[in-house]
């Protein structure tokens, strides 16, 4: 890791110490813990998208499966609520794992309609099995514990996301540096050239595919967990589009672009809140611009401007 | 036995046409910029609302069926030259995003405007079902197949037969050659983008009577269009039109035949298996890429 990446990271770090002292009611705290969980699933989803340079349309789907894990499983079988996670993420995983391998063989648009139609079976899959999951209405989750200690208050929930994440940060810097970091960001810059180096493409592909697919799952447990419901809105389109959104409007390869891309786009429709009725318009209008006039962006273009980068 | 077959082909032929309308219009915009429109589904939906607004107002139908696809057309140019334009040669993410945010607020200016609730249009000659081997056939739905075919019919005449359309054709082809030959290549994006969009709202308004319609129909049925386009291989205009059919009867079959929960998950499954097994879909030209 360079001098400059643990200088961003020890900012990050920073922050989210001093972050809950200054948040002044817990309507900002409950805001800040969705945004840290957005930032790590985003992390996981800039890795595939902007370092290895792959589209994913259907993330909400892998997000959904650990949702559901965490609530179907302690709910109708009594699983302990870490085992249902590990198992949403197992399942997660295998799954991405048998259809990454022909879905990546497909380039371009064809990749973004395969991982689209998967995230809408997935969310259709859930809709539908109204026994297990409630349905469209979705269903409560059962309150995460270990040894007695129930996570319940938006303190504890803060700390912990908060370490999730800057974990995340740190584990994202070295990955993108290691030997398997610069493999995928060559295979990004051209897949032919990283052939005739001895790069095994499809592996690398398929394998960053998993590891994005089970931060989702992981994070979706996550969110089951503190909001104490789901909904199958947690796995729709719109919500894959959404989190393809903070990857780019953050700024896509770049670790910290992500942080800033799952703040602001969470902060969004509560900022739109207050235009009544007229969310949508505004929501698509604000996506349009940041894209024609900062298509890089946020991160990369005002490191471009200032002459520093990552 | 064979009429419960039929009534389902009919059905799904009839929303087939539809998605295969669609599949045209992702065809039309792909060849001409690359780019996949994922606000096609909004076309669409505009219009069938549009149609049934312009009826509303007391227009005599054909002037308000007129309007319905003129106003998407002119939308589709909108959206072409403030979002696409301004952006040639942007990676396909960041075109895939900026579709969408067309597509947010076309549909979010259609909920302020239009309400949320689901319309209807009268069927264009009266509602008596024709019966067919024991299956009925609404009388709507030979005006979907008629339009659709003549539909079809006309767009191979303008692309083998017209020099407009043979220029949209090189355009698709090759981009620079078509320039170097003096061919206005942000024109055929500019015809490409009006034509899709009208082909999207025709589709809509042809199957409102049957289907009924509201703000928010424009997703699925976008989404679907966008299957079909690939199941014909992206970019094939005869693959557009084979795949909507294909993938409304299989709809329709599935829903009928195996489980009608599941009707909206069918033509994602059958896309994977087929970009599974044939990566291009299946009419895509096998290409090597040059490096």
């Amino acid at each position: 890791m360079h001098k400059n990446a643990y200088f961003g990271l020890s900012i990050v770090v920073a922050i989210l110490a001093v972050l809950p002292f200054l948040l002044p009611n817990s309507f900002y705290m409950d805001l800040a813990i969705r945004m840290a969980i957005n930032a790590v699933i985003v992390l996981g989803l800039n890795l595939l998208i902007g370092f290895a340079g792959q589209i994913s349309l259907g993330h909400a789907g892998f997000l959904g499966i650990g949702a559901y894990a965490t609530a179907v499983l302690p709910t109708h079988f009594g699983w302990h609520p870490l085992l249902a996670m590990g198992a949403g993420a197992a399942v997660t995983g295998a799954l991405a794992a048998l259809v990454a391998r022909p879905i990546f063989k497909l380039k371009g648009h064809y990749l973004a309609m395969a991982t689209l139609g998967l995230g809408i079976i997935l969310n259709i899959a859930i809709r539908n099995e109204a026994t297990w999951t409630g349905g469209p209405d979705g269903m409560p989750v059962p309150a995460m514990g270990l040894l007695g200690f129930e996570l319940t208050s938006d303190k504890h929930w803060y700390w912990v996301v908060a370490i999730l994440l800057a974990v995340s940060v740190w584990a994202s810097l070295n990955l993108i540096d290691s030997p398997f970091g610069r493999a995928l960001r060559a295979l990004h810059g051209s897949e032919v050239a990283s052939q005739v180096v001895g790069v095994d493409v499809v592996r690398y592909k398929v394998a960053i595919f998993v590891l994005s697919a089970v931060f989702a799952s992981l994070m979706g447990s996550v969110t089951a967990h503190y909001v104490g419901f789901v909904t199958p809105n947690l796995a729709d389109f719109f919500h894959s589009i959404e989190l393809v959104t903070m990857v780019v409007i953050g700024g896509m390869a770049s670790v910290y672009g992500s942080l800033v891309g799952a703040v602001l786009l969470t902060a969004l429709p509560q900022a739109l809140a207050t235009f009544e009725g007229w969310e949508t318009v505004a929501f698509g209008t604000i996506l349009m611009l940041c894209m024609i006039f900062l298509p890089k962006g946020l991160v990369p273009t005002l490191a471009a401007r200032f002459g520093k980068g990552e | 036995m064979l009429s419960q077959f039929l009534q389902f082909l009919f059905s799904g032929v009839t929303v087939g046409a539809t998605y295969a309308l669609a599949a045209l219009g992702f065809t039309l915009i792909y060849n001409a910029s690359n780019v996949i429109n994922f606000a096609q589904g909004e076309f669409i939906m505009l219009g069938g609302m549009l149609a049934v607004f312009f009826t509303q107002l007391g227009l005599p139908l054909p002037v308000a069926l007129g309007l319905a696809i003129l106003v998407p057309a002119v939308v589709g140019v909108l959206v072409e030259k403030l979002a696409i334009e301004p952006v040639k040669g942007a990676e396909t993410v960041t075109l895939i995003i900026i579709t969408i945010g067309a597509s947010l607020v076309i549909r979010g200016l259609v909920q302020v405007w239009l309400g949320k609730n689901t319309h209807s249009l009268p069927p264009f000659s009266g509602d008596t079902p024709i019966e067919i081997l024991g299956a009925t056939l609404l009388p709507q739905s030979l005006w979907v197949f008629g339009v659709t075919a003549l539909v079809v019919v006309a767009l191979w005449y303008f692309f083998n037969r017209t020099l407009t359309g043979k220029a949209m054709l090189a355009t698709s082809v090759n981009r620079l050659a078509a320039e170097l030959v003096g061919i206005n290549t942000s024109w055929v994006l500019f015809m490409s983008f009006a034509m899709s969009a009208a082909l999207g709202a025709l589709g809509g308004i042809l199957v409102t009577p049957i289907t009924l319609t509201s703000y928010d129909v424009g997703i699925m049925l976008g989404l679907k269009g966008f299957v079909a386009a690939v199941v014909g291989g992206l970019g094939n205009g005869l693959g557009a039109v084979v795949g909507g059919l294909l993938v409304g009867v299989l709809e329709a079959m599935g829903a009928g035949y195996v489980s009608s929960a599941y009707k909206d998950a069918i033509p994602f499954v059958l896309i994977l298996f087929i970009l599974f097994f044939m990566p291009r879909g299946l009419f895509g030209a096998k290409v090597t890429d040059r490096v």
